[in-house]
């Protein structure tokens, strides 16, 4: 292979140019991003960024000095792909890349709920992370839709402010997708012990105000006061640019358990891309970090070796978050009817380590401040039963 | 020289966190070998006593960039620096460690206390 360009200037797009370059590849490499930062890290966004204890010059993804010779097209989208012998793609100024290899790594994108107010903000890049930090400089009232992770950090980062914060999920527990009611709801205590309101089972019906949003209408009839709403619902992957590709498009990219899309010559990786996972028997799109740095390797090898899948295993998709200083550490996939016991610490002290099994298999370990023992749990999901303790 | 602990205190396979301004971790590898490194990992406010020791090598609790125990050398992200190395001595059957006169690469945030 001759020529590889890469889609996508972030985490995985740029674990990608390192992991070609690695295993050898020697051509002409090209990296399209549309934003016109260099590759950032994005956690600390809802974290210490937000928190104002790290600048934007502390999320550089790349080293002093490194240089992976690649030619850089940044601030402009890739807008198609055009299958063939050589893959071509089209570019939002009118200018196109061809390469004999593709990685598509453009990420995901903040679900939002439609609203133009001012004040209502959603969460993916260093341009919102900066609007939102100012924002809540001058407000007292915080209303977070949606009890996920970058919801529950803002929360954390908001309190720290001094804000008065409320967290409104549709679902009846908090964290339910990621983590299970169950933990879910042990979770959520810790935003309980530190001030925070979660209302759960409520929808959001509007948002009010005019010009700026004022409150968060619910579909039971209440009303929130809010002069900052972070609307935290989740991201849908970036793919509708390769509409009419050909490439197979799902919940995400499909892909096999090596990266390899249907078409050939065409890999996907980070959050844009649902690899099949062997060990729970469907395509997953996993969106956390640690897949977007790791997997690209394995994508570069699909890449570079022909598009012949990788055998072996995944590693168990891995997720961190941090909240009111507590490490939350979470390794596999749950499924509701998982049985969840706590391994170590108790739910009242809101420092544990909790196991979820399937049919007698370790499919799952949450660490709430546990990172000793995290680190040990985490090497026996997905081990086969007899080999499991 | 800072004495750690009896050699027998410290089985193959386990490591140990030295309450030392910053902190220092002992490792005592499968094969026997005694390392010591800044506990703190370099990326943010882990301990690295608390990671997986695999051969020569520790990965961080957090984010899993992984140390070279002898160099002190990290292998992936996020971590971006080495961890700094101390030398270890046993005699009498103690294990002592040597702090190294180097800066460390502390991750930011961190501070030693007299810094
Ligand atoms: C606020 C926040 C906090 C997070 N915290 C954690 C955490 O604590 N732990 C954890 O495990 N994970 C966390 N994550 C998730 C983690 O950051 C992502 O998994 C990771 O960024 C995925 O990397 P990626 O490169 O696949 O996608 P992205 O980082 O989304 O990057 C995709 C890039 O592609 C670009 N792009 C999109 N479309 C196109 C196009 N058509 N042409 C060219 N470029 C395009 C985008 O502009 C973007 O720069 C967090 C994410 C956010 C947003
Ligand atoms: S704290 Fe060690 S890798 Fe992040």
């Amino acid at each position: 292979m001759n020529s590889v360009a890469i889609v996508g200037a972030s985490l995985a797009g740029l674990s990608a140019a390192r992991a070609l370059r690695a295993q050898g590849f020697g051509g002409r490499l090209t990296i399209v991003g549309a934003e016109p930062h260099r590759p950032y890290d994005r956690p600390p966004l809802s974290k210490e960024f937000l928190a104002g204890r790290m600048t934007a010059a502390d999320l550089a993804l790349e080293g002093d000095g490194e240089d992976l010779g690649a030619e850089w097209r940044l601030g402009v989208a890739a807008t198609g792909l055009e299958p063939g012998g050589r893959l071509r793609i089209t570019l939002s100024d009118g200018s196109a890349v061809e390469a004999e290899g593709v990685v598509i790594a453009t990420g995901a994108v903040a679900r939002t709920l439609g609203s133009e107010l001012a004040g209502v903000h959603t969460l993916r890049t260093l341009d919102d992370a900066a609007a939102l930090r100012a924002d809540l400089e001058a407000a007292r009232r915080l209303v977070v839709v949606g009890a996920g992770f970058i919801g529950a950090e803002v929360a954390c980062v908001a309190r720290e402010l001094g804000l008065d914060v409320t967290i409104v999920e549709a679902a009846p527990a908090p964290f339910a997708r990621a983590l299970g009611p169950e933990m879910g709801t042990a979770l959520a205590g810790l935003h309980e012990d530190h001030g925070v309101r979660l209302i759960c089972g409520a929808t959001v019906r509007a948002l009010t105000g005019e010009g700026r949003v004022d409150g968060v209408l619910l579909e039971d009839g209440r009303r929130l006061e809010a002069d900052v709403v972070l609307v935290g619902i989740g991201a849908r992957p970036a793919v509708e640019w390769l509409e009419g590709s050909g490439v197979e498009i799902g919940d995400g990219v499909l892909c096999d358990a090596g990266g390899a899309t249907n078409v050939p010559g065409v890999v996907a990786v980070g959050d844009c891309a649902a690899w099949f996972d062997p060990a729970v028997g469907t395509h997953l799109r996993v969106e956390h970090w640690t897949g977007a740095a790791r997997r690209p390797a394995t994508a570069a090898q699909t890449l570079l070796s022909g598009g012949a899948a990788v055998p072996g295993s995944l590693a168990p998709p891995y997720l961190w978050s941090d909240q009111y200083g507590m490490r939350v550490q979470f390794a596999g996939h749950t499924l509701p009817g998982d049985e969840v016991s706590i391994e170590e610490g108790d739910l009242a002290s809101r420092r544990f380590l909790a196991v979820y099994r399937r049919e007698g298999r370790t499919v799952a370990v949450l660490g709430i401040d546990q990172p000793r023992s995290f680190t040990r749990w985490r090497r026996r999901v997905n081990e086969p039963v007899a080999a499991a303790r | 020289m800072i004495p750690a602990c009896p050699l027998a205190a410290l089985p193959r396979g386990e490591a140990l966190r030295l309450e030392t301004d910053p902190p220092i971790a002992v490792f005592h590898t499968e094969d026997g070998e005694l390392y010591a490194v800044d506990d703190t990992c370099t990326h943010q406010d882990a301990s690295l006593a608390d990671g997986w020791l695999e051969g020569c090598e520790v990965e961080c609790p957090l984010h899993a960039s992984r140390f070279d125990l002898r160099t002190g050398e990290v292998d992936a992200p996020p971590a971006k620096l080495p961890v700094r190395t101390h030398q270890v001595v046993v005699k009498d059957e103690t294990i002592y460690v040597v702090p190294s006169e180097l800066p460390p690469n502390l991750p930011p945030g961190v501070r030693t206390g007299s810094a």
